[in-house]
């Protein structure tokens, strides 16, 4: 429970520096990026005072102290209210976030548990059987894809399965016509048109794991009580999965939580190649225009997210591993 | 210890050596473009969109610059940025996560908690917004945003080893004979875990050079620079999947990927020596 407790206060501790980082960026750039944008927008349309307060309070354009701006800042914050998005005039922010996240909060998860499942029992068996063919053609294949850059890959992928032998859509995340709601037409088309994505993001992120868990096993399977419970003449079902996996993935279970930021970061693009309607593609929209308060509402989402998911593995952690619970562990 | 020998270990194991060989051909690509390649990157004196032939190996591109010349160059752009940005990220994570191992009470305190700030915060979402509120792009934006983001790993694994180390008999004599911190820690205890510095940065260049390629692919690059990044960002942006330009879409990925995994393959030369029970029995 402590340790829970000294982990949960690091991870709202780095919540609270990724907001004010996003607090200061604009802020300290030079040039006042802020105020370019504030006059574009006077070009856009009528727009309430309430939306332009919104938007000045998010980019920092007073004469208020930063003191001030930064208690004004967090009050925008806690009523999710991020303005409105340069980009998609009328829209706000929370709005078009709402749309996207759904999509990438289904397509990350689903298959980092997949990549981080497959790619475990791979780096078991290869540890296993180590020296073996399977092990050398398997971890060979795995540290080249995952060298793979995500977004080329998930190109390679669309010119041969979807625009060559045309098996698969080529982008977006539903046909076209379809209206969104909750009926299985709709769930099927969706699912159809997230396959091509999720293939991408599996095989590039497999390897890690892959890698990670083997070196782990190696080890483990050198200690002492796999070499006693070896000479006891325990089957291999047990020593392998029993003894020697068992430790060998809680060091994994600890970087599974840390490289969700690499598996989110890799999933951006993969999204912008298969303009998949998730936080990617709306992050790619929102640079390409200085979409200035859209990208900031971006950033922070993310991170709350990746926040959330390094609780929950934290959890996850706290439930298997006994030493943690007891006050040792390594935070 | 002759400078050879240090070579050995890595040239004993094969995976290591053909990653070692592969790096090599690419650094000799580099340095000797302007000799291998038929035209210059620049020249777009030919014919839009051609598929690959004796006169343009991979096709040309939209603008109708030669694919294969403007791959030989990029070698140039994405092996600097890829070693600059690696070697900075683990000088970064080098100084902050021994001074983090070795001192005691709030200097750990406030380097643990940057470090775990800068690994829980996602790298590409963060490299994109820096990127985009720069009022310049080029190069140096490039490897100054991967550095900012990227040298929390190291300096983790780092601070760890410090910590252990510190008890050591040898690090008290040298406390006892008057040695300052900084000395003790570059001079006594750095060259203890070279091995971890050198896996480190190996680890660090191949997600510099992943990243690299993703911002340039982005638009956050110089898109006028040549690099096998702007080259995908060109393809994409120009219809390359449509037109069935197979070649100018798969070269400069393929290229990245191969400049990776022998990275990787050279490290696992490196953790060999860091941990022998990964060394294969005789």
């Amino acid at each position: 429970m402590r340790y829970l407790i000294r982990r949960g206060s690091m991870l709202l501790l780095t919540l609270w520096s990724a907001i004010t980082l996003n607090f200061l960026l604009p802020r300290l750039m030079p040039g006042n990026p802020a105020e370019v944008m504030l006059a574009k927008f006077k070009g856009k349309g009528n727009m309430g005072p309430q939306a332009i307060y919104a938007i000045k309070v998010m980019l920092g354009i007073t004469n208020e102290s930063l003191w001030h701006q930064y208690l004004q800042y967090w009050g925008e914050i806690f009523h999710f209210n991020f303005g409105i998005s340069y980009t998609y005039f009328p829209y706000s922010v929370t709005h078009m976030i709402a749309q996207a996240l759904p999509w990438t909060l289904v397509l990350i998860g689903v298959t980092t548990v997949l990549s981080f499942l497959i790619g475990t029992g791979f780096g078991i068996w290869a540890a296993w059987t180590r020296g073996s063919w399977f092990d050398m053609s398997v971890t060979s294949i795995f540290t080249f894809t995952s060298s793979f850059p995500y977004f080329w890959f998930a190109m390679i992928v669309v010119f041969i399965l979807a625009f060559t032998f045309q098996v698969f859509p080529n982008s977006g995340g539903y046909a076209t016509q379809m209206v969104p709601g909750f009926n299985m037409a709709f769930l099927g088309s969706a699912i159809y048109h997230s396959i091509l994505p999720a293939l991408t993001i599996l095989v590039s992120s497999l390897g890690g794991w892959q890698l990670q868990m083997r070196n782990n096993m190696i080890a483990a399977l050198n200690e002492d009580y796999v070499v006693l419970a070896r000479a006891k003449g325990l089957p291999q079902r047990v020593l392998a999965m029993g003894y020697a996996a068992r430790n060998a993935i809680l060091p994994n279970m600890t970087s599974f939580a840390m490289s969700l930021g690499f598996v989110v970061s890799g999933a951006i693009l993969v999204e912008l190649v298969f303009s998949y309607p998730g936080m990617g593609s709306l992050l790619y929209n929102a640079v390409s225009n200085e979409d200035y308060p859209l990208m900031q509402g971006i950033f922070l989402m993310i991170v709350v997210c990746v926040v959330a998911a390094n609780l929950v593995a934290d959890i996850v952690n706290v439930a298997l591993d006994p030493r943690i619970r007891r006050g040792g562990g390594e935070a | 210890m002759s400078g050879l020998a240090v070579f050995k270990p890595f040239w004993r194991n094969k995976l290591a050596r053909t990653g070692m060989i592969i790096v090599l051909l690419l650094v000799l690509v580099a340095i000797f473009a302007p000799v291998i390649a038929p035209y210059s990157p620049y020249n777009s004196s030919f014919p839009p969109m051609l598929g690959p032939s004796a006169q343009h190996w991979l096709g040309t591109t939209q603008a109708g610059q030669d694919v294969f010349s403007q791959l030989v160059y990029g070698a140039r752009q994405s092996l600097w940025v890829g070693f600059a940005a690696g070697t900075a990220a683990t000088i970064l994570g080098l100084i902050i996560g021994l001074i983090a191992g070795y001192a005691p009470g709030i200097v750990d305190d406030v380097l643990s908690y940057l470090i775990n700030v800068f690994l829980v915060i996602p790298g590409l979402p963060l490299m994109i917004i820096l990127a985009a509120y720069a009022p310049v792009h080029g190069s140096l934006l490039i490897i100054f945003v991967i550095t900012v983001t990227g040298w929390a790993w190291g300096a983790r694994v780092l601070r760890s080893q410090v910590t252990t180390l510190r008890s050591r008999d040898y690090v008290a004599a040298a406390r006892f004979a008057g040695d300052g911190m900084l000395r003790i820690v570059f001079r006594e205890i750095m060259p203890n875990m070279i091995s971890l510095v050198a896996a480190g940065f190996l680890g660090a260049a191949v997600s510099a050079i992943l990243a690299a390629a993703g911002l340039e692919f982005l638009g956050l690059g110089d898109p006028s620079i040549n690099s096998w990044g702007t080259m995908l960002y060109w393809a994409e942006n120009s219809g390359a999947l449509l037109q069935g330009q197979w070649a100018w879409l798969f070269a400069p990925g393929f290229l990245i990927a191969v400049l990776g995994t022998s990275l990787v393959l050279i490290n696992f030369a490196v953790d060999e020596m860091a941990n022998p029970r990964l060394r294969k029995k005789a």
